[in-house]
């Protein structure tokens, strides 16, 4: 859905539902997932529909995602990096018991 | 001398004698006044760079082989470098989630500003607080726009000044606003394949009498060769009436009809957008008075002259007070700095006063023809108070336009009470992408004007923050028997 | 002007279950309700159908609480078949987790004078150690020190409850009034007047169920509503899948996966401005009592006052000076909301209160009242 104009000198490498991505050093986690044509990373918690971003500035909050472990985090808000592992945040969360992805 | 930055709550002072929240033009423009007359400045922001939306990333990047972002992005840069030069303290990657003004029975009223700064939340005192967070996005309620590959128009250009990325496919711009041509140009410079430009607006014939003051404005020039720059290059459809995004696990298609004929366009993306409004969270909950705003059709926080809020410690400036833009921004940013500065340096009031009133004349200067603007680009009411029922309008809770129609005629008396009845507003967005929409729906079921309608009520915490991050919060003995009954032993004498 | 039969100030818990029960009747009722940012309590509640640990020193009350709970399946089903919301009525029993020895102490002793005082009418509880709280429970943390457990306490969804109410009550032919206040009541040859900005109604009867406007309102119609003031707090988490089966009197998962925490009570502050100190503690208390939420983000935190007497206990009265006029309120309102449709709203109907709820009367509070110094 998204390519690059310009390309950045620092990439590295991280990984989503077991897939190795690139992404550009600086850019956000939502923004690496575009640029790697990942339309939807997350499933609606009433209803379990795909969702992706909609704003990349932290109002809307439909871009959520697991990070390392740590579920719902806005992936707009959080700067990719090397070795992370994001997976899809399908729809409600678990308490710490029970991680999902 | 510059800016110290600070990435951890352990390292933020306990008090400082203004804090600014945002780093938006208003933001830094406030900021590096305050602190160019030396006072502690505490600049808060949830970004990784200064700039805001309108400068984001300014001063990550070259701006050789970015010249797509425009004159207008770059101009910004000097006042972010300026910024950064500043003796002040400066906080990238904060989240403000509570603002309390200060209490009348204190000795030293301050107001205390929550933040959460590196996983950990602290309470910061300030003599005064200016709010500069700057606007959102004025929700766009179509059918189909939670499809994934539906976005604003203000995220294509985060995309593309953050990252550098733009639209690979083809893309759909659907709405209305100066900043939709805006980011017509910046795609198109940038390479992007764009199918149509579909103008939802009402056209300028709703805008006559403001015309005048537009046409000797700074605007108009660059305002009409934009929309002929556009045109050249662009399809834009005007009068478009209704539309509708369709696809089934993303957006693949747009219907849209308009007075003539309706048509659909295959799409890889669609980006929405009809204005921005004021970003009010953080005063909302500090309990600071709201207004609703005619022209622009949204809530405002209600200013006096000098940009002070209801509470006489909290000034508000920037598009977060009165939409104008960038380079108006940065004006009332530098006033309400000069206003607060003549408060807490009343010795220099005068000079400070003088310095004020002629950042207001540039502002006012630069906001000329700005009420022809509003009025040409107010979205129409189908676009602000959906009529499909199915139309989703709380995309957290997903409740649609249906149930909340339905809801006021089941006697819901407002927003706060439509939250009851049907937990609109509930979700971690807290109102800000369905708040708009649901003041026009209830307006509209209860003929009543908004004005009298009001908006959610919002209490901190403003933005989510973790159970673990309150509790570190320091307790009193106070809160403890409030919640336990139970007064705490002193503690042991040392 | 118009006239009505019965007409009902306030269209919360309290006022939407007496006008669907009163309705259901045969009665004629109007419900006039306040504006969008009026105080209700219907909206700042835990959803709590709770029985334990109610009505230290005040048996009528424990026993009061009880019969509630033991109303709410029937009250529930009814609801539901009615308009067919789930409200999401749990009953599995309830734990009030202890955090020190002191604590399970004080739980302790109020359980057993409670038992004691009601001759073993709430008697049914056990006080659980550590190891018996985890094996009920194993996701509670290492400072919990036990706990009691009481069966007939639970939960409810109380939103749902709030609409079921309200739909029940408008398909049952009550006319519904939002943003119409009531600035004055006057007693009348044939009843009473009410009377606001919107203009004027008749009623033969008048119930107030205006939640912390009833101080206002009751002495214009004979009666006394002296009500404390009970701030309360409770912070909402993000939705979360099940975690938690049963419920506590401080935390409970709601049916959506939300975790509301609570409870406290500030009593000194006008303000319902979020207290963060409070927030601190209740926060604390919660993760230390399940670890495994410590991570959930805080979505909201609300405050609301409560509808609080002096003894905490509620008022139900009829006027002596002028009969046909009621007042109704209670803190605790979802857990007594059965009772309410189910036992209390037939003798309105009826004209009389019942005997047993002469304890209920505001009366009692001029003695305490007295007592203390005012």
């Amino acid at each position: 859905m998204f390519r690059k104009v310009i390309a950045g000198d620092k990439t590295l490498s991280f990984r989503f539902e077991g897939t190795d991505v690139r992404a550009e050093a600086g850019d956000s986690v939502a923004l690496a997932l575009l640029a790697a044509g990942i339309d939807s990373s997350r499933d609606s918690v009433v209803s379990g529909q795909p969702r992706g971003p909609y704003c990349l500035m932290g109002a809307c909050f439909e871009c959520l995602v697991v990070i390392d472990g740590v579920q719902n985090r806005q992936g707009c808000q959080v700067q990719v990096r090397e070795g992370m592992v994001i997976a899809r945040q399908r729809g409600g969360r678990n308490t710490s018991a029970d991680p999902q992805g | 001398m510059s800016a110290s930055v600070i990435e951890h709550a352990a390292r933020l002072a306990p008090c400082y004698d203004v804090v600014v929240v945002g780093a938006g033009p208003a933001g830094l423009s406030a900021a590096t006044q305050v602190a160019s007359e030396g006072l502690s400045v505490l600049v808060l922001d949830e970004n990784p760079a200064p700039g805001g939306q309108i400068y984001r990333a300014i001063t990550l990047h070259a701006q050789t082989g970015r010249e797509y972002l425009g004159a207008a992005y770059w101009s910004g840069k000097p006042m972010a470098e300026a910024f950064l030069e500043s003796p002040l303290t400066y906080a990238p990657g904060a989240r403000v989630w509570s603002l309390d003004p200060a209490s009348p029975e204190d000795d030293e009223p301050c107001a205390r500003v929550g933040v959460s700064l590196g996983g950990t939340s602290r309470h910061v005192q300030a003599r005064k607080v200016i709010l500069a967070t700057g606007a959102l996005e004025r929700p766009m309620p179509v059918p189909g726009w939670t499809l994934p590959g539906v976005m604003t128009a203000g995220a294509a250009q985060i995309a593309l000044k953050s990252a550098g990325l733009a639209p690979s496919g083809r893309v759909v711009l659907a709405g209305c606003g100066p900043l939709l041509y805006q980011l017509a140009v910046q795609l198109q410079d940038a390479g992007a394949d764009i199918v149509a430009l579909l103008d939802t607006g009402p056209g300028i014939g709703s805008a006559w009498q403001w015309l005048p003051p537009f046409l000797f404005s700074p605007y108009v020039l660059k305002g009409l060769s934009l929309l002929a720059k556009v045109r050249r290059r662009v399809r834009v459809v005007s009068g478009v009436r209704h539309l509708q995004i369709l696809g089934d696990a993303k957006a693949r298609q747009v219907l849209f009809q308009t007075a003539r004929a309706t048509e659909t366009l295959d799409a890889d993306l669609v980006l929405l957008h009809q204005g921005v409004i004021p970003e009010t969270a953080l005063a909302n909950s500090a309990g600071c008075a709201l207004e609703w705003s005619e022209s622009i059709r949204a809530f405002q926080p209600k200013i006096d002259a000098l940009g002070r809020s209801s509470h006489a410690d909290i000034f508000v400036a920037g598009d977060g007070a009165r939409i104008g833009g960038a380079l108006v921004a940065a004006q009332t940013g530098q006033a309400v700095a000069l206003a607060v500065l003549a408060q807490l340096r009343p010795g220099r009031a005068e000079h400070y006063e003088r310095q004020r009133l002629a950042a207001l004349k540039r502002s006012a200067w630069l906001q000329r023809g700005r009420r022809f603007i509003d009025a040409a680009y107010l979205p129409t009411q189908p676009f602000l108070a959906p009529q499909d029922s199915s139309t989703m309008v709380c995309r957290c809770e997903e409740v649609t336009a249906g149930t909340v129609r339905e809801a006021a005629r089941r006697g819901a008396s407002g927003p706060n009470q439509l939250k009851t009845f049907t937990r609109c507003g509930m979700g971690p967005c807290q109102g800000r992408l369905c708040g708009p929409t649901v003041v026009e729906l209830l307006a509209q079921e209860g003929r009543i004007s908004p004005a009298h309608l009001g908006t959610y009520r919002l209490r901190p915490p403003i933005k989510p923050l973790r159970l673990a991050e309150i509790a570190g919060l320091p307790a009193t003995a106070d809160a403890i028997h409030a919640v336990t009954g139970v007064w705490p032993p002193l503690p042991d004498a040392r | 002007m118009e006239q009505r039969e019965i007409v009902i100030v306030g269209a919360g818990l309290m006022g939407a279950a007496l006008a669907w029960a009163l309705a259901g009747l045969g009665h004629d009722v109007l419900v006039l309700d306040g504006g969008d940012l009026d105080p209700r309590a219907s909206r700042a509640n835990l959803g709590l159908v709770w029985v334990s640990d109610k009505g230290l020193n005040q048996p009528d009350y424990a026993i009061l609480s009880r019969d509630a709970a033991l109303h709410w399946p029937a009250f529930a089903e009814l609801l539901q078949a009615q308009t067919g919301i789930d409200l999401q009525l749990q009953q599995p029993g309830g734990f009030n987790f202890a955090l020190s020895e002191q604590e399970l102490e004080k739980l302790t002793s109020n359980m057993a004078a409670i038992a004691q005082q009601t001759g073993g009418e709430l008697g049914r509880y056990e006080i659980l150690d550590r190891e018996e709280t985890r094996a009920r429970v194993p996701d509670i943390g290492p400072s919990v020190v036990g706990a009691s457990f009481c069966p007939y306490d639970g939960h409810v969804n109380s939103l749902r409850l709030f609409n079921a109410l309200h739909l029940a009550m408008t398909a049952r032919g009550v006319d519904y009034r939002p943003c119409h206040p009531v600035e004055r009541i006057d007693p009348a040859d044939s009843g009473f007047t009410l009377t606001g900005a919107w203009g004027s109604v008749g009623a033969r009867k008048v119930i107030l169920a205006a939640g912390v406007d009833n101080t206002r309102l009751a002495p214009m119609v004979g009666l006394n509503a002296p009500l404390m003031r009970s701030k309360g707090q409770v912070i909402v988490t993000e939705k979360c899948r099940p975690f938690f089966p049963c419920v506590s009197g401080a935390l409970r998962q709601t049916g959506e996966g939300s975790v509301l925490i609570g409870e406290s009570q500030e009593t000194q502050t006008l303000s319902l401005a979020v207290n963060h100190d409070i927030s601190a503690v209740l926060a604390e208390r919660a993760a230390r009592v399940f670890p495994v939420i410590a991570d959930l983000n805080v979505v909201r935190i609300w405050t609301g006052w409560r509808v609080k007497t002096p003894d905490g206990m509620p008022i139900y009265e009829q006027s002596q000076a002028y009969p046909g006029a009621f007042v109704m309120l209670c803190h605790s309102g979802v857990t007594l909301t059965a009772l309410h449709a189910m036992e209390i709203a037939p003798h309105i109907s009826a004209g009389m209160l019942p005997p047993r709820l002469q304890a209920f009367q505001s009366r009692r509070l001029h003695v305490s009242q007295s007592h203390c110094g005012g």
